[in-house]
Formats: structure tokens, C-alpha cells, sequence
């Protein structure tokens, strides 16, 4: 029998995997950052399933993973953030926006 | 350690410095961010006296209590409540990191001064928040007792260190800042899905409730998996490195030496946690090996790829890869075949004189190659000649911060070596000792090299670009003489260093034991380094050039294998899948133990 403890657990799983397929296979540094949504979004569900089944003292629902996924929730966003931020100043910097970042040739003091 | 069961229950007395050393940094941060301007810098200092003299008297109070210092925040005991731990771990690391922003703190006046004209400069008001953020975020794991209070503790570091990479706002530090940010990233995700696990398993996640707990079973098998290799991205190990050499080469010098010397510890001790204290008897032999190989690894890539760079800053960048690699080999060195766990003993202690050695000779480092690209107007290692008649107190701190790493008494990391290697010959792993002993050579190859080109006559008179002032070089050097002298401290409980393990080195074979490195380095840096036109001044005779030139051919082709091996690895997409590649390779190494 499929509880919905089973369903958010299945849903967290596909979610951490589409992630992690986008994080690791699309080279545009937005779609990165898409996936790496998706991909804690699928972990705050596991955290989820964790406080449905009760886990600490076997209560109808533990309050505590709760309370770590609002945690990470801020934390995810202030990383979404933050990464935005370096992605639109990349962009205003350059005119693109790219993970290639081989390091400069030697600066040279006589040119 | 033992679980003391008294130590889950109430706070001790010198509990409330765990607290302190964790928002001294923190409360500095309010009124510089608001006061900004000319406020910042003296804020910053005083912050910085006041946050220094807190972690002192925790080292201290650690140093004279029996069991750890705790503190219960808001007087709930775990699992309900979260609990502040300061064991010997925290304390040495405290006071190593307050050691080292201290010394940055005095360096970096120069670079991040706000002038007098100007009410407010972009750089250095970022710059000195950024340092004061990083310092909190490395306590507040340092002493944290509680898996997620490391986790949010590792994502305050991240957020804190990534800026620090492009503060000079130019496109390829700011791609380098997002890519490690990315990469960052992934790992905490896999580090917070195994905090998941765990909880949802264990209904806690405090260490010490949850060293008591654990036992083997596949979710915990695989949290510890999933939650090792986030770690390990976030420590940049070797093959999961793609972001560190261009963000800690791209960085302001001040700023690549606190990346370089803290923040990747940070995570490192995360690791040392976990593996040591919260499950020391799960993750079994055959993970352990995994770990150390990929140590190996970075020691061979990191040190044959700093040799191979042509910037300085690159060079020591590279050199950071090749000693996170030295970290991760106490472990297999800590198994404890009898026990079927990992033990603290000198392994640990070893390794963890390595990682406060690494970070004081690797900030020394930083800041010296920092003070030569500034008075040079340019790092390349080919053109560093004449550099160390123009700053040579820059150059000695330089000097001497690679010695220290090579492991030469009476260093830390000598004293390290000699643990380790007293380690793998008591459990008979003569594989890990081959490891260290080729590591120091390679590590002395690549200073041989800065050196010989340093101590060159320039062709002109170098006219320095900036003046250097003295207090900044003095501050690396007092970085680097303070690697050199972690041996002679007396190590006792709880990292203890036993007699007679150490030998003493003033005797035929301990002057041996230090000469045979130095010799092989200079040989494997004639025949891997980049000379320019310098190799043939090196010798007064035309034949010896000659002689060489057909073995140097092989070896630098041979390089260039491991060059373009390491670029591979650096691609986005290999680095990811060598990420779940390595996932999965613990979960089935932990589960082949634990089943």
C-alpha cells in the first residue's frame, strides 16, 4: 500500500535526479542554477518524508526536519541569490555568461 | 573520543567561549557593514584583537579541562536542543584560523585601505566583511556539535569565500567565483540529502547522540556516501578540483590566501568529524583506501602540475591541490584492523598537524608570491629573477613556507610526516609511506625551481612597481616561521604526539632522511620544470645540458600527459560524473563492510 510518505519519498527521488542530470549535462550556468533548485527542492521533500513518519519520538509529525527544511530553504535561496548576482554581473562585465574560466596568460610587465 | 554521558547533559563552565568565538566575528560584521566607510577598517581591527583573544582563551580552557567544553544554546540538551562542542580538534583549528586572519588582517591594510578622498571603495568594504564572515562560519563549525549546524556553518563559509574570489570584478574571476559557487553547491545538496537520511533514521542529529546510534544499515551507508563525496567537492580533492585553481590563482593575494589556508579546511574537518567521531566503525577499510588513493592522486596531479605552471600564484595554487591530497591519507592510516574502526591516535594527530602546517606555510606562501607579483607587476616564474635581491624578506617567507612543507624539521608538517609514516609502518600500508615520501620530493621540486629562478641576476635592474612595505612582508614571514615551529611544541591529549616516534634529526640519518628529498626534488624539477633560458646557466659545463636532454624529453612528455589528463577532469561534465562515480564507489565500499 502507497502511502503519501511513499509518494513525496518517490517525487523527493525524481526531483534529486532531474537536478543533478540538469547540474551535470546542460552547460549554461542559469540552467545550473535551475537545477541545483530542483535538486534541493527534492531533498527538503526527503526531509519531508522524514518528519511524516515521525521519526524522532514517533509522534504523528516531527516538527524538527520542519524547522531544518525552513533552514534550508533560506539558505538555498540566499545561494540562488548570490549566484544570480555573479551571473548578471558577469553578463554586465563581459556579455555573456559562461563557466569557462581558464586563468589569463601571464600579465606581462613590458607590454 | 569516548562519548562522556555528562557532556550530552549540561553546559561546563568555560562553555560560554564557544559561544563567544563564534559571534565575536559575527557582531563585528553589524556595525562595519552599517558604519562602512573609514568605520570599517577600525572596526575590522578591533574585531579582530578582540576575536584573536577569544580564541586564545579557548584554546586554553580546552588545553585544561578534562572533556570537552560544551554549551547547550538556550539550556535544551540534544536531540531536542543543539549543542556547542569544543574538543582538542576545535581548539587547535581555532586557533590556527585566528592565527592566520591575524596575519592577513595586518597584510591586507595596504590592499583594502580606503583612501582619503573617497568616503567608500567597493573592494575593501567587501573585503574586510567577507574576512570577518569567514571566520565566523570556520568557528561555528569548529564547534559545532550537530550535523546540521556544521551544514548551514559550510554554507555561510561558501558564501562568504565565493565573492572573495572576484572582488576585483573582472569576467574570468567572476566565472571562477560561479563556478565554484556551482560546484559548492552540488556537494552541500548531497551533504543536506544525507542529513536527511539520517535523521530520518536516527531522529537526531547530534554527534554524539548519533555516534551512540549508528549502526550499519543501507540508509546510513548511504548518507555517509553521499554526505563524504559532497565534502570532498567542497574541498576540492582530487579528481572533484575544477574550481580551485582559478579561483584561488584569480583571487587578490589576501584573499587567495585565506581560501587556500581556511576555507577549504572548513569542509575538511567536516569529513574528519564524520568519518572520526560520528561513525569511526562504519565506513570500514576498503573506503578509507578510496579516500587516501584519491589523496594520492592529488599529490601526484597537484605537485606535477605546479611544476608545470608558468604563473607563481598558479604554481601555489596547484601546490594547495597536491596537500588537500596529503590530508586524506591519515585515514587509512587511522583503521584499526583489531577494532574494525578508525582511531584518533597519531594518525589523526599527524594528520591534523599537516592541515594547521599547510594552512600557515600555504598563507605564507600566498601573501609572499602576492608581495613579488606586486613590487614585479607580474608573476610569471620564469621572469622572477633578480626578484630576491628586490624583496627578499617577500622571498624568505616564500622560502621558508616551502620548506615547511616539504617537511623539514623542526616543521609541523615534518612532524606530520614522521607520524604518518610511523602510522603505515605499524599497520604495515608501506604503499601510503611510498605516497608520502615521493610527495615531499615533489613538493621540494617545485620550490627548487621558484628559487633557483629568484636567486638569478636579472638581466636589468628590476625597478619595483609599488613600494613593498615591510610590516606586509614581515607579516608572511612570521606566517612561515610559525609552520617551521610547530614541531617544538610539546603536542599532548588530546592530539598527542608520542616519544621516540619522531626521530631526532640532528643525527647521520635524520640529516639523510631530510637531504634525499631535497636532492630528488631538484633532480625531478631539472628534468619537469619550465627553465626559459636558465637551464643552461645552471651549469657551467655545455655536456651536462646535453646529457640530460633526452630523459627531460620523456618527463616532460610524460607531464604533458598529466596536463591534459588534468584538463580533462576540469571539464564541467567529467567532474560531475567522477562526482556520482565516487558516490557510488563508497556506498558499495561501505557496504561491502558493513554487510
Amino acid at each position: 500500500m502507497l502511502g503519501p510518505a511513499h509518494i513525496f519519498g518517490v517525487c523527493g527521488a525524481a526531483l534529486v535526479g532531474f537536478g543533478l542530470y540538469g547540474l551535470i549535462a546542460s552547460p549554461a550556468p542559469l540552467r545550473k542554477l535551475l537545477a541545483f533548485n530542483l535538486l534541493g527542492s527534492g531533498a527538503f521533500l526527503l526531509f519531508g518524508v522524514a518528519a511524516r513518519r515521525g521519526a524522532a519520538a514517533g509522534f504523528p509529525g516531527d516538527p524538527i526536519p520542519q524547522a531544518l527544511v525552513i533552514t534550508g530553504l533560506v539558505v538555498a535561496f540566499s545561494a540562488t541569490g548570490l549566484a544570480v548576482a555573479l551571473l548578471v554581473r558577469q553578463f554586465e562585465v563581459s556579455g555573456a555568461s559562461t563557466l569557462r574560466s581558464d586563468p589569463p596568460p601571464p600579465a606581462d610587465a613590458e607590454a | 573520543m569516548p562519548p562522556v554521558a555528562s557532556s550530552v547533559a549540561a553546559t561546563t563552565p568555560a562553555g560560554l567561549l564557544l559561544v563567544l568565538v563564534v559571534i565575536v566575528p559575527v557582531v563585528g560584521v553589524l556595525p562595519a557593514f552599517v558604519c562602512g566607510g573609514r568605520w570599517l577598517e577600525r572596526i575590522t581591527a578591533l574585531t579582530i584583537a578582540l576575536g584573536a583573544g577569544v580564541a586564545a582563551a579557548l584554546a586554553l580552557a580546552v588545553l585544561h579541562s578534562d572533556g570537552p567544553l560544551v554549551y547547550l544554546l538556550g539550556g535544551w540538551p540534544p536531540p531536542l536542543g543543539v549543542a556547542l562542542r569544543g574538543d582538542g580538534l576545535s581548539a587547535v583549528m581555532i586557533a590556527v584560523t585566528a592565527l592566520v586572519v591575524c596575519a592577513v588582517g595586518v597584510f591586507a591594510r595596504a590592499d583594502f585601505h580606503t583612501p582619503a578622498e573617497t568616503d567608500e571603495v567597493r573592494a575593501p568594504f567587501a573585503f574586510w566583511i567577507l574576512l570577518l564572515g569567514i571566520w565566523g562560519a570556520l568557528n561555528a563549525i569548529f564547534v559545532s556539535g550537530d550535523l546540521f549546524t556544521l551544514y548551514v556553518g559550510l554554507e555561510l563559509l561558501t558564501f562568504a569565500a565565493v565573492p572573495l574570489v572576484s572582488l576585483d570584478g573582472r569576467a574570468d574571476t567572476l566565472a571562477a567565483a560561479l563556478r565554484y559557487l556551482l560546484f559548492a553547491l552540488v556537494g552541500s545538496v548531497l551533504y543536506l540529502i544525507g542529513a536527511a537520511l539520517l535523521y530520518g533514521a536516527y531522529g537526531t542529529l547530534d554527534i554524539l547522540l548519533l555516534s551512540t546510534r549508528v549502526h550499519a544499515e543501507p540508509a546510513t551507508l548511504v548518507a555517509a556516501a553521499l554526505m563524504t563525496v559532497g565534502l570532498l567537492a567542497k574541498t576540492a580533492l582530487f579528481p572533484l578540483h575544477l574550481w580551485l585553481p582559478p579561483a584561488h590563482a584569480g583571487a587578490p593575494a589576501a584573499a587567495s590566501a585565506v581560501l587556500s589556508a581556511l576555507v577549504v579546511k572548513g569542509s575538511f574537518f567536516i569529513v574528519v568529524r564524520l568519518w572520526f567521531d560520528v561513525m569511526p566503525a562504519l565506513p570500514g577499510d576498503a573506503a578509507a583506501q578510496l579516500l587516501a588513493a584519491l589523496g594520492a592522486g592529488a599529490i601526484l596531479f597537484g605537485n606535477v602540475l605546479a611544476l608545470r605552471q608558468e604563473r607563481l600564484k598558479l604554481l601555489v595554487a596547484y601546490s594547495t591541490v597536491a596537500q588537500i591530497g596529503y590530508l586524506f591519507l591519515m585515514f587509512p592510516l587511522a583503521f584499526s584492523p583489531a577494532h574494525r574502526q578508525l582511531l584518533g591516535g597519531s594518525a589523526l594527530t599527524g594528520g591534523m598537524l599537516q592541515a594547521i602546517s599547510h594552512a600557515t606555510a600555504k598563507a605564507a606562501m600566498f601573501l609572499a608570491a602576492g608581495l613579488m607579483y606586486a613590487a614585479l607587476g607580474h608573476d610569471r616564474i620564469t621572469g622572477l629573477a633578480g626578484v630576491g635581491r628586490a624583496v627578499p624578506v617577500s622571498l624568505l617567507a616564500f622560502a621558508l613556507g616551502g620548506v615547511a612543507l616539504m617537511g623539514v624539521p623542526p616543521g609541523g608538517a615534518y612532524v606530520a610526516k614522521e607520524l604518518l609514516l610511523h602510522a603505515a609502518d605499524e599497520t604495515g600500508q608501506w604503499w601510503w609511506a611510498l605516497v608520502l615520501q615521493i610527495g615531499g620530493v615533489l613538493t621540494s621540486s617545485y620550490l627548487f625551481l621558484v628559487l633557483v629562478h629568484a636567486l638569478g641576476a636579472a638581466p636589468k635592474p628590476i625597478v619595483l612597481r609599488a613600494p613593498i612595505p615591510l610590516a606586509r612582508q614581515v607579516a608572511a614571514l612570521a606566517l612561515a616561521l610559525c609552520s617551521l615551529s610547530l614541531g617544538l611544541i610539546y603536542w599532548r591529549a588530546p592530539l598527542p604526539v608520542p616519544r621516540g616516534i619522531v626521530s631526532n634529526p640532528l643525527t647521520a640519518s635524520g640529516l639523510w632522511k631530510v637531504l634525499w628529498p631535497v636532492m630528488g626534488g631538484a633532480v625531478v624539477a631539472i628534468l619537469l620544470g619550465r627553465w626559459g633560458d636558465r637551464l643552461p646557466r645552471l651549469t657551467s659545463r655545455d655536456d651536462a645540458v646535453a646529457m640530460i636532454a633526452p630523459a627531460r624529453r620523456a618527463s616532460v612528455a610524460l607531464a604533458g600527459t598529466l596536463e591534459r589528463a588534468d584538463g580533462a577532469f576540469r571539464q564541467w561534465p567529467l567532474a560531475g560524473l567522477s562526482l556520482l562515480l565516487l558516490a557510488i564507489m563508497f556506498g558499495a565500499a561501505m557496504l561491502a563492510a558493513g554487510g
